[in-house]
């Protein structure tokens, strides 16, 4: 197989957006029949990367070669045309329409120019479906298919444009064993036709029993790429998260601080299960874990946006059960969420409304706002987090990145929060608001805050936190603290779970 | 009048802001930028526009569909929509008539009604927060419910209003402004202060803005909702006093269409549909616009029949020159 040309041949493809390059000099390739999984965190520029192979963002510099020539997508019709399918993780049919009526969108043969020429559209649907080796109704509705047909539809769909690329992106994020066997049954009939395809997953089980090749990308560079053979789950896991350490913190906390938060056999369906953390004064833990591990359900579970459904959680000695933010904020909680432009930001509004918008009531008198308080406070705000911006002013949509994630941390510093639930506070950062960021939240503990901490990436957990839990399938699969820690021991956790080098507090709960 | 002559330059720290470009002011200013043209065009109309008498009345006439106006700005500024408005109106209105006609209690008679209109809200609070129902839906509901019960109550026949202390409100003057405008403008500006120096006001664009953000922000989103359903049925019932003083008479038909003339006046005023964009002042530089067009209309004689193309074609034009400046 190595003897193949490559079909698609991509070279120092990059992409920048204000603030932050999203993917930077990546170089690809892949052969006919070949499966070439695609890894790297949250942030790390996949999406970004498959959206530029699919015409739906075009590349500042580099170039995307088919077959050898070089190609310019300005739209995503025009990918699909020269042969490369997208398949996102959100499928895009329509769902009260037939099987063979998406299948065949935009193409349904006809009859003499006008009427659909539906025995035809049947026959092409169900010999498309053959070569897939699967079988559908093809008068049913998409909706009423289950999430693993629907995507068989959609692959379908592209190899009904004679797609030579398929471009998977996170198929599995959905399915269950059973239909991710049969995936990859479907997966191997394409292989055989010569179909390329591109597999993104986060689940690296998957990644060894389908791909060829792999590919890894990190913080929008190109890490390294290897056949499958030549790599080992570990190395792939340090290659995502990051292995060079910078300054470690591991002074273990103050045993004697006392316990501001704490979680007891915390459970809600489907995300998590028996969870039992203790968080002090002046302490930032960290949660380690893949994506999908259930470390964001934990957090909004904590904060009151989602409702555990076992166990308990307990602020400052009071056992609470929060059924809104509302009342998580009035203990003193505050989160970060891990998405910022959807969950965290007012974009069309004001850097000042977004920052004050957690604490209004300090800045009223007789519930009067009172605007020379406010521009004061945030003034003083951007100055400290160093925010580029033109004024307080300025709509936050026209901010970087990295400005727009420290915009979201000043609401919580505004509101003076004992307690932070940090989701990904860098993700999508440059790296000098990186340092920043970590600065503000050792110098947030410093002053007596008790910070929880989740992220992707190994290198900021063993930064900023002398202890970091491990999740894995919703679980706490391990605890690691103090100098003793080691980078392996929690890549080990976050692959197969199970091991602790810290007295077993997880299993207080 | 006077245009604004120098315009913000100096927000640019890129560069790329610097060139003020026409869409920018179009933006800012486009409404205001209407309004002006428009009373020129009109001033040249007909020579009897620019008459005091002339535009205090046009004033008078804009003043129940610009309060109406207000509420509805509220509540598109959470990325709602209240059709119910002007059945809440005919509501407020026959059961103020009814209460005046039986008590004679002008006081008593307006409570009523304001109880009626925020009792309209809250229903269509509750159904938008609770019930989870899309405010389309849940007020073209309330519309239905509303009216009806407006005829079930008067059985179809208007309740005449003769409280002559009570028609001054709609037919009054105070220092030679008619009453009905000067309860506009004095709402107008508790509602701007509102939106602009309160908690509240700040929730209402963050809600619009970002519903999850502003939820995870602490804010209590149902409770905003709400609230701003409540105030628009509140502005349906100072409406409803209105139109009883102005036209001495509470139908059940009262207010018939109002709701999609005060959507008009704040879409016309450049507040966004999608919530989040917009405020008050643009609803009153809106409601005038559309005031003034029928003036003029009427004023030189032009077919009743062709006046509701005129006011459609603004419509449409002004969102159209207001949502380029916002998309481009």
């Amino acid at each position: 197989m190595d003897e193949t040309a490559p079909i698609l041949e991509v070279e120092r493809l990059t992409r920048r957006y204000p603030g932050v390059v999203a993917v930077d000099g990546v170089d690809f390739s892949l052969r006919p029949g070949e499966v070439h999984a695609l890894l790297g965190e949250n942030g790390a520029g996949k999406s970004t990367f498959i959206k530029m192979l699919g015409g739906a963002v075009r590349p500042n510099e580099g170039t995307i070669r088919i077959n050898g020539s070089a190609v310019d997508f300005r739209s995503p019709a025009e990918a699909l045309a020269a042969g490369i399918a997208i398949i996102y993780q959100e499928l895009v049919l329509c769902p009260h329409l037939s099987v063979a009526e998406n299948v065949l969108m935009g193409h349904l043969p006809r009859t003499g120019g006008v009427a659909v020429d539906w025995p035809a559209a049947r026959r092409r649907v169900a010999a498309l479906l053959a070569r897939l080796g699967v079988s559908l109704p093809l008068d049913t509705p998409v909706r009423r298919l289950s999430t693993a047909q629907q995507q068989l539809v959609e692959i379908a769909k592209a190899l009904s444009r004679d797609s030579r690329i398929l471009v998977l992106d996170e198929p599995s994020a959905a399915l269950g064993q059973r239909d991710l066997e049969h995936l990859f049954q479907v997966i191997t009939h394409l292989k055989a036709q010569g179909v390329a395809i591109v597999y993104i997953s986060h689940r690296l089980e998957e990644v060894f029993s389908i791909a060829d090749r792999v590919t890894v990308l990190k913080d929008g560079k190109l890490v390294g790429s290897w056949p499958i053979e030549m790599v080992t789950m570990p190395r792939l896991v340090r290659a995502m998260t990051g292995r060079d350490l910078g300054v470690t913190s591991t002074a273990v906390e103050d045993a004697t601080s006392p316990v501001r938060l704490e979680v007891r056999g915390l459970g809600r369906h489907g995300a998590f299960s028996d969870i039992s953390i203790t968080l002090r004064a002046g302490e930032i833990v960290g949660i380690a874990g893949l994506v999908g591990s259930g470390r964001t359900e934990l957090l909004r579970a904590i904060f009151g946006a989602d409702h555990p459904d076992s166990g308990e959680i307990v602020v400052d000695g009071v056992t609470v059960r929060f059924r809104s933010p509302a009342q998580a904020l009035r203990r003193g909680l505050g989160l970060l969420p891990e998405d910022r432009k959807t969950q965290g930001l007012l974009l069309d509004r004001a850097l000042r409304e977004n920052v004050t918008l957690a604490s209004l009531r300090r800045f009223t008198r007789f519930g009067i706002l009172r605007p020379e308080r406010e521009e004061r406070a945030v003034r003083g705000l951007m100055a400290e987090l160093q925010i580029a911006a033109r004024g307080p002013g300025q709509p936050v949509a026209t901010l970087s990145g990295g400005n727009q994630q420290k915009v979201v941390l000043a609401r919580w510093l505004a509101r003076q929060c004992g307690i932070l639930l940090f989701d990904e506070p860098t993700r999508g950062v440059d790296v000098g608001a990186k340092e920043e960021i970590y600065r503000l939240i050792q110098a947030l503990a410093a002053d007596g805050a008790a910070v929880l901490v989740v992220s992707s990436e190994l290198k900021e957990l063993f930064a900023i936190c002398p202890r970091i839990l491990v999740m894995r399938e919703g679980r706490i699969a391990g605890e690691f603290a103090g100098a003793a820690r080691r980078e392996e021991d929690v890549v080990d956790a976050m692959l197969m779970g199970g091991r602790s080098n810290a007295s077993p507090a997880i299993a207080a709960g | 009048m006077r245009l604004p002559q120098s315009l913000p330059v100096e927000r640019a720290a890129g560069g790329r802001e610097r060139r003020l470009d026409v869409r920018d002011i179009l933006t800012r200013y486009g409404t205001f930028i209407a309004l002006v043209l428009l009373v020129v065009v009109a001033a040249s109309l007909s020579p009897r526009f620019l008459s005091p008498v002339n535009l205090m009345n046009v004033f008078r006439q804009v003043a129940i569909v610009g309060v109406l106006g207000i509420g509805m700005t509220f509540v598109i500024l959470t990325a709602g929509i209240d059709l119910s408005v002007g059945a809440a109106l005919a509501l407020s209105a026959v059961l103020l008539a009814g209460t005046l006609q039986s008590t004679g209690n002008m006081v008593l008679a307006m409570l009523a009604a304001l109880l009626a209109g925020m009792a309209v809200g809250l229903a269509n609070g509750i159904g938008v927060t609770v019930g989870r129902v899309q405010p389309f839906v849940m007020t073209l509901g309330m519309l239905g419910i509303a009216r009806s019960i407006a005829f079930l109550y008067t059985g179809g026949e208007p309740i005449p209003v003769l409280d002559m202390r009570f028609l001054n409100l709609g037919i009054g003057y105070v220092w030679r402004i008619p009453i009905p405008g000067i309860i506009f403008v004095v709402m107008l500006i508790v509602a701007a202060f509102v939106l602009r120096y309160t908690p509240f006001g700040r929730m209402v664009y963050a809600v619009g803005s970002n519903e999850e953000a502003a939820r995870l922000s602490g804010i209590e989103v149902g409770r905003v909702k709400t609230a701003v359903y409540m105030i628009s049925g509140l502005t349906a019932a100072v409406s409803a006093i209105m139109y009883c003083s102005q036209f001495a008479s509470a139908p059940a038909i009262a207010g018939e269409g109002y709701e999609l003339d005060a959507i008009a006046a704040v879409v016309v005023g450049g507040t966004s549909l999608f919530g989040g964009q917009g405020g008050v002042i643009g609803t009153f530089l809106g409601a005038l616009i559309i005031g003034i067009l029928s003036n003029i209309l009427n004023l030189t004689g032009v077919s009743p029949f062709a006046q509701p193309l005129a006011k459609g074609a603004l419509i449409i034009l002004a969102v159209w020159i207001v949502g380029r400046g916002h998309r481009g």
